[in-house]
């Protein structure tokens, strides 16, 4: 295993990170100020990823089709909060998770019914595509670089508008307080419906940049949303510090586990059984590394309730 | 999501008419990801029907949405309260295994239209139980003998931590002379593979074989495009068919993969079907659909001689298989699996759409290695 493979692979699990860190962060915000689970966050993954491919089809123009994504997804967001979610702040977490998963059926069919039953092309721009020769020799994909770049512009985006803007100062009052808020005249539910489109719209833009590299198709959210709910529970449910933290680990785990552990158990055993051993327990990797952080930490590492 | 369709009530009912009605139930998957498998399939079984003109057989469609649990459900539903006659329409390996030993131990006859799994070919075959497609290893063999003949001495191999994915290891290692240069098991629905390809470029391989249906094929593919490792590709059609190209787009290009049916077999009945299917679906048939299509042309010709109430006249009447493939001739084995050739094709570009044309024979009469566990 040499130094070069080992930095190539420490790069693909950062960039799986920023990008599971933009699904999170929308997942965390929502839970942190609303209180709400919602399972539906991947189907608006896919909303962001198939309205890129229709565009990226129709236009030619990759940006073009991020804005689309990003304006689709929030719109979205916002008609189902405003639609159905507004009707669950009060109800059960059992009837949320009922009612948003009602949403991804919905969603899926939804999308089948406008965009037929077969995955959507989408490919990279023509001026990230290739890979690039960083120094010492690695070679690696220009659009994965660009991917972590925008992954981590976010991440001080969200850091600027939760810590220095007057809507952050209103989330963050939100996660502690919602009825004080609320007296003090803050618009509550226009802010639940920003905070929405905002994690909607995050969501959104995941899944045109991921549409890119992997496969445009229904129900492509749900797996990415498992392990996004694995960051948020890792990182603390509503931080955001939490959400990137956890998505860099997880990301971090997930491919690297899947590198070394059957490497690791090759030292000891046959070749074949290594490689099913080490697969099926990097498979379990993140869990373990979520069992383990709760066991230390059990509101996460950065959360402050439980 | 019922659909119950009625097949073509083109002619009146005619008192001459002695032969009941013949009921057969398709589970196959409809919804979620890998519907388009299941839609080829319905659509291309459903086009032979309607061919057919007859109007006394009925096909209850139910969709399994990919999950066990509800296959096995909609299967009793099939079995107790509808009373099939037939069953057909499965696509997935795990899927086939909870429905088709159960189905055939209580009289019904089950045709496969795809998932071909090693424990019904071997030893756990069973007289009411013929697969129309092929037995999971076929073309995983066909593309390790097209290595050979392509020269390639050391393969990088991977397909996904299930059993169909074990399968193809093993079936692409059987006939592959060359040495491995590494073998992964990924993980069933893996979207990301920059680890993997890291590998694969460190590895120094000559040449990549992978087996990833459906979505993780396209996300596979079109990262090695874009990852500027070189080597060559080769794996089984599934993931170059007709419905998934045009989602990888021209990172497919060229890429040679293994198949039993292409559109351009030289036959008339396969003219006829692609050009049928085009004019009534509107697009190219894939594999799948051929497989659909060859499935209910195999059942109308074992119905033309015998009703499935007559058990053994109808079990000899579908082994003899007298029907136009449109892979051409068609016979079973002694484990009532498919004996066929497999073609190596590549991936051109006709127009704007991706297709796929036979550049050669892979396997010529391929039966499988399971045929002589299978006592019957």
């Amino acid at each position: 295993m040499s130094t070069l493979l080992l930095i190539e692979q420490i790069l693909n699990g950062l960039q799986f990170g920023v990008m599971l860190f933009l699904m999170s962060a929308g997942l965390t915000l929502i839970f942190g100020v609303m209180g709400l689970i919602n399972l539906a966050h991947g189907s608006l993954y896919m909303v962001g990823a198939f309205a890129a491919a229709a565009v990226a089809g129709a236009t030619g123009s990759f940006l073009l089709a991020l804005i689309t994504a990003l304006a689709a997804a929030a719109t979205a967001g916002a008609l189902v909060e405003i639609v159905v979610i507004r009707r669950l702040y009060r109800a059960t977490h059992l009837d949320q998770v009922l009612a948003t998963f009602a949403l991804i059926l919905i969603f899926s069919e939804g999308t089948r019914w406008v965009f037929g039953s077969f995955p959507l092309f989408l490919d990279i721009p023509d001026a990230l595509s290739g890979p690039v020769s960083l120094p010492g020799g690695i070679k690696y994909p220009l659009y994965r670089l660009a991917l972590i770049g925008i992954g981590i512009l976010v991440a001080l985006g969200l850091w600027w508008l939760t810590a220095r803007t007057r809507l952050g100062i209103q989330i963050r009052a939100g996660e502690n307080d919602r009825e004080m808020i609320a007296a003090l005249g803050v618009d509550i539910s226009r802010l639940y419906t920003i905070v929405f489109a905002l994690g909607a719209a995050l969501a959104g833009l995941a899944g045109a940049l991921v549409g890119a590299i992997q496969s445009v198709q229904i129900g492509m959210g749900e797996p990415v949303l498992i392990l996004a709910f694995v960051v948020i529970v890792i990182g603390g449910i509503g931080s955001i510090k939490g959400a990137f933290v956890g998505a860099l680990l997880v990301g971090l785990t997930d491919t690297l586990g899947g590198i070394f552990l059957p490497e690791l158990f090759k030292l000891f055993m046959e070749t074949d059984a290594a490689t099913q051993t080490g697969s099926a327990l990097a498979s379990m990797a993140v869990y373990i590394l979520m069992s383990l952080v709760l066991i230390w930490r059990p509101t996460g590492l950065f959360g402050a309730r439980a | 999501m019922k659909q119950l369709m009625l097949a073509a009530a083109v002619g009146a009912l005619s008192a001459a008419s002695v032969m009941a009605d013949t009921k057969i139930g398709m589970i196959t998957t409809l919804s979620g990801g890998g519907a388009g498998l299941g839609i080829d399939v319905r659509d291309g079984f459903m086009l032979a029907i309607e061919q057919s003109g007859r109007s006394d057989i009925e096909v209850v469609i139910e969709d399994d949405q990919r999950k066990p649990d509800i296959a096995v459900q909609l299967a009793d539903k099939m079995i107790q309260s509808e009373k099939v006659d037939v069953m057909t329409g499965i696509i997935w390996s795990n899927l086939a295994m909870a429905v088709v030993p159960a189905a055939v131990n209580q009289n019904v006859f089950y045709l496969s239209p795809n998932a071909g799994p090693s424990a019904l070919a071997g030893k756990g075959c069973h007289p009411n139980y013929f697969n129309v497609a092929w037995q999971n290893d076929n073309l995983h063999e066909g593309a390790g003998a097209f290595a050979n003949t392509a020269g390639y001495g050391n393969s990088f191999i991977l397909a996904p931590n299930y059993p169909a994915g074990k399968d193809a290891l093993t079936g692409y290692k059987r006939m592959f002379e060359g040495d491995i240069a590494g073998e992964i098991f990924t993980q069933l629905g893996q979207t990301d593979y920059a680890a993997e390809i890291a590998q694969i470029r460190a590895s120094g391989a000559d040449s990549v074989f992978f087996f990833l249906p459906g979505g993780m094929g396209i996300s596979f593919l079109k990262q090695y495009a874009d990852s500027g490792v070189d080597l060559p590709v080769v794996g089984p059609a599934f993931s170059f068919d007709q419905g998934i190209l045009q989602a990888v787009g021209d990172a497919a290009l060229g890429v040679v993969n293994t198949s039993q049916w292409n559109k351009d077999i030289d036959n008339p009945t396969n003219a006829a079907f692609v050009e049928s299917f085009g004019a009534k679906y509107g697009r190219l048939p894939s594999l799948y659909a051929s497989q659909g299509f060859d499935t209910a042309n195999l059942l109308l010709s074992a119905l033309d001689k015998a009703a499935p109430s007559d058990a053994d006249a109808f079990r000899d009447a579908l082994r003899a298989a007298e029907f136009d493939s449109t892979r051409g001739d068609f016979a079973f084995g002694p484990n009532q699996h498919p004996i066929q050739t497999i073609y190596a094709r590549e991936v051109v570009r006709e127009g704007d759409v991706l297709t796929n044309k036979i550049i050669g024979v892979a396997l010529e009469n391929h039966s499988d290695v399971y045929a002589a566990d299978c006592k019957m």
